[in-house]
């Protein structure tokens, strides 16, 4: 037996990765698979899931109801709801409209809120993560240890942290109040809260950290002779940044995306707390319907839906953007 | 005025310290230079001489706290790195990692807007001049020490820049690599005749490639002057230490007639040059070369300078022999003597504590402050 071991060395390797493979199958691709079933199958009266084969929870996603006649019903419907959706809203009945957009509209509202954090995140965290990777060694390890130690509180008091700020007689309106009447100016406190925009504020917050930390690990290994290099060849520092500086740090800024895009995808608590309870994201649509509705089969659907949004945007991403390989012009 | 490349005006660089509250260092200190045109010039001193700091000025990397640097004689001033006419070879080539070896080559004639047939045609000149041909597709990572030196001055040299600035960089190289550089950098810039200034702590190498060796040490230059002047009439202690090989004596000055001087060490009388600075009377130390001393089974009857010595160490090592001889209990003098008879000359060879003529001339021996 150990002679035959000794002699395959393909044997030996799977062998060897066989504790790493074995946790990877328990603790990740049969939950994986679970949800792909539970996704397929239904919901009984009392909230226990029915193991079938049916592609209803999908289509209840896409937002085809048992009011449509036939798919043609179905797109006019998307159509208008896209092209102009408050008047679709307005005049549409939803007990008898085929298309129901509530969750594509989830949906879309989730991916755009998700663009929209990591955005915002990338413009503050690189010049943050440029400034500590170009400061001395003794700031430096101060500021990271100033951009973590939020992280040492719990998130969900974090968030809340933002309501007392945000709120009409939280500390920004109180701020801007007695600044405007400090000016003599009329004052009319803010209506910031719940809003889309303090969940947009909030996830920034929340996932700053986690952009900032790749971005600066990228940004520090950059050899400070390069810089001197462009700049000896005739690069002035806009040049210098354009050329040296964002090509080489791009893998910073790659997995600082993905750290960020991919949870902020899938994240309840911020837009629970922050955006009201008509502010729904996926993250909420399948939480509810794990702990509120107990259709344990539509939420297994949604979360694959997630899924596979998460992955497409992240593929198509990396695949853009590569990992920071300039073409080169000559 | 105008003749020079390069010149530095009592140029003076402090550093803050690093510590808090600690003095500030000075890197370089007075330093004043002329570089000619068309010149292989090299800055020569131990780490911390200043002479990378000196470089660092010239190109832009640091400004000068004191003084002011010329380009052909214009004063540069606090101009920007990148707006001054000349280029650095790294030490450690700081090519870029995520451009091909056109690209890096190109980089600089690209930020000067150069046409791109033009880019193409001096790119591929350029690696041709330095026997990398149709290496432009390469990565930096895919060459070796050796290539990518010479890529880091095809990217320098296509710019055709007024004045290059080396920083040591042939350090990482091999021994062997590092003896075919030097040459081929001497070739290279006798065809370009573009000047070069030059950084290295590796005397054999100044020696080998200069035409002018500026000696630094503690942010001062204490020589500048050609090989010649260097090896041959070192000014100071520190110069004579630092370049080659040499034996300090210890005594005093006696007096001094036109260049020539008396010194006196533990009862020797010894005739030799004397440096301006030294006066009559002062403590100084007399240095002279090993290969200058002569071992003779007889008294030369050419030179003042001749003693009676006793052999202590003798030491073949192929081209040469290297002996120990005792003038005084004090005064001992290491002789170089290279193998030119064949093995033979019987007083001088066989066991040590052989008695033997020393000697050399007075224009080999040098009287310097100690």
């Amino acid at each position: 037996m150990i002679q035959r071991l000794r002699q395959h060395k393909s044997l030996q390797g799977s062998l060897l990765a066989s504790p790493a493979l074995l946790w990877m199958i328990v603790l990740l691709i049969v939950p994986l698979l679970l949800i792909v079933i539970i996704s397929f199958g239904g919901r009984d009266a009392d909230g226990n899931v029915i193991y079938t084969f049916r592609l209803d929870n999908y289509i209840r996603l896409t937002g085809y109801t048992d009011n449509c006649r036939s798919a043609g019903d179905y797109f006019s419907g998307l159509w208008q709801a896209i092209t102009n959706p408050a008047a679709y809203d307005e005049t549409t009945n939803p007990a008898t409209r085929c298309f129901d957009p509530l969750y594509l509209q989830i949906l879309w509202r989730s991916v755009s809120l998700a663009l929209q954090t990591t955005l915002v995140v990338i413009l503050m965290g690189y010049p943050l993560a440029y400034y500590v990777a170009r400061s001395s060694i003794r700031r430096r390890n101060l500021l990271l240890f100033l951009i973590l130690v939020p992280l040492w509180t719990n998130f969900v008091i974090r968030v809340y942290a933002w309501i007392i700020i945000l709120r009409g007689q939280g500390v920004l309106n109180g701020l801007l109040g007695s600044g405007a009447s400090a000016l003599g100016l009329p004052f009319r406190p803010l209506d910031l809260y719940p809003s889309a925009g303090a969940v947009l504020v909030g996830m920034v917050y929340e996932f700053l950290p986690f952009m900032i930390l790749p971005m600066y690990t990228s940004l520090e290994k950059i050899d400070t002779s390069l810089y001197e290099a462009a700049a000896d060849l005739g690069a002035n520092p806009l040049r210098t940044f354009l050329r040296v500086t964002l090509p080489l740090s791009m893998p910073g800024v790659v997995a600082g995306t993905i750290l960020v895009f991919v949870p902020v995808m899938g994240t309840f608590v911020v837009s629970d707390i922050l955006g009201g309870k008509q502010f729904v994201l996926v993250g909420n649509l399948i939480q509810r319907q794990f702990l509120d509705a107990r259709d344990r089969a539509f939420g297994s659907a949604a979360s694959i839906i997630l899924m596979v949004m998460t992955l497409l945007v992240t593929v198509y991403y990396t695949r853009r953007f590569g990992f920071g390989e300039e073409i080169a012009p000559v | 005025m105008g003749d020079f490349a390069v010149e530095m005006r009592d140029v003076v660089k402090e550093f803050p310290g690093a510590a808090r509250g600690s003095d500030q260092v000075l890197a370089v200190d007075h330093v004043t230079l002329q570089i000619r045109d068309g010149e292989f010039f090299s800055l020569l001193g131990p780490s911390g001489c200043g002479k990378t700091t000196s470089l660092r000025m010239i190109a832009g990397f640091e400004l000068p706290t004191g003084g002011e640097i010329y380009l052909h004689g214009k004063p540069v001033g606090r101009t920007p790195p990148f707006q001054r006419p000349v280029n650095t070879v790294f030490q450690n080539y700081a090519l870029f990692p995520h451009m091909s070896i056109g690209a890096n080559v190109a980089f600089g004639l690209q930020m000067k807007r150069v046409s791109k047939t033009d880019i193409e045609q001096r790119v591929k000149e350029a690696l041709d001049m330095v026997r990398l041909p149709g290496y432009e597709k390469r990565r930096p990572r895919q060459m070796s020490g050796g290539q990518q030196q010479r890529v880091a001055l095809a990217r320098a040299l296509v710019n055709r820049p007024e004045v290059l600035l080396l920083d040591e960089p042939l350090g990482a190289l091999d021994l062997k690599l590092r003896k075919e550089m030097q040459l081929e950098l001497k070739t290279l810039q006798r065809e370009v005749g573009i000047t070069f200034i030059y950084v290295t702590h590796d005397q054999e190498e100044a020696l080998t490639m200069s035409d002018r060796i500026a000696v630094m040490d503690h942010g001062r230059v204490l020589q500048a002057g050609t090989s010649l002047d260097i090896y041959e009439a070192p000014n100071c202690r520190f110069v004579a230490d630092f370049i080659g090989e040499t034996n300090f004596i210890s005594g005093t000055l006696v007096s001094v007639n036109g260049q020539e001087g008396e010194f006196q060490a533990d009862g020797l009388k010894i005739i030799a040059m004397v440096e301006a600075n030294v006066k009559p009377g002062m403590p100084a130390t007399l240095a002279v070369r090993p290969e200058r001393v002569r071992l003779t089974p007889t008294a030369p009857g050419d030179t003042p300078n001749a003693f009676v010595g006793e052999i202590v160490e003798s030491i073949y090592i192929g081209t040469d022999t290297r002996f120990a001889v005792h003038l005084t209990p004090t005064v001992s003098v290491r002789v170089r003597r290279q193998n030119v008879e064949p093995i033979g000359m019987p007083a001088l060879e066989g066991p040590t504590g052989v008695k033997v003529w020393v000697s050399w001339h007075p224009e080999s021996a040098r009287v310097l402050a100690s």
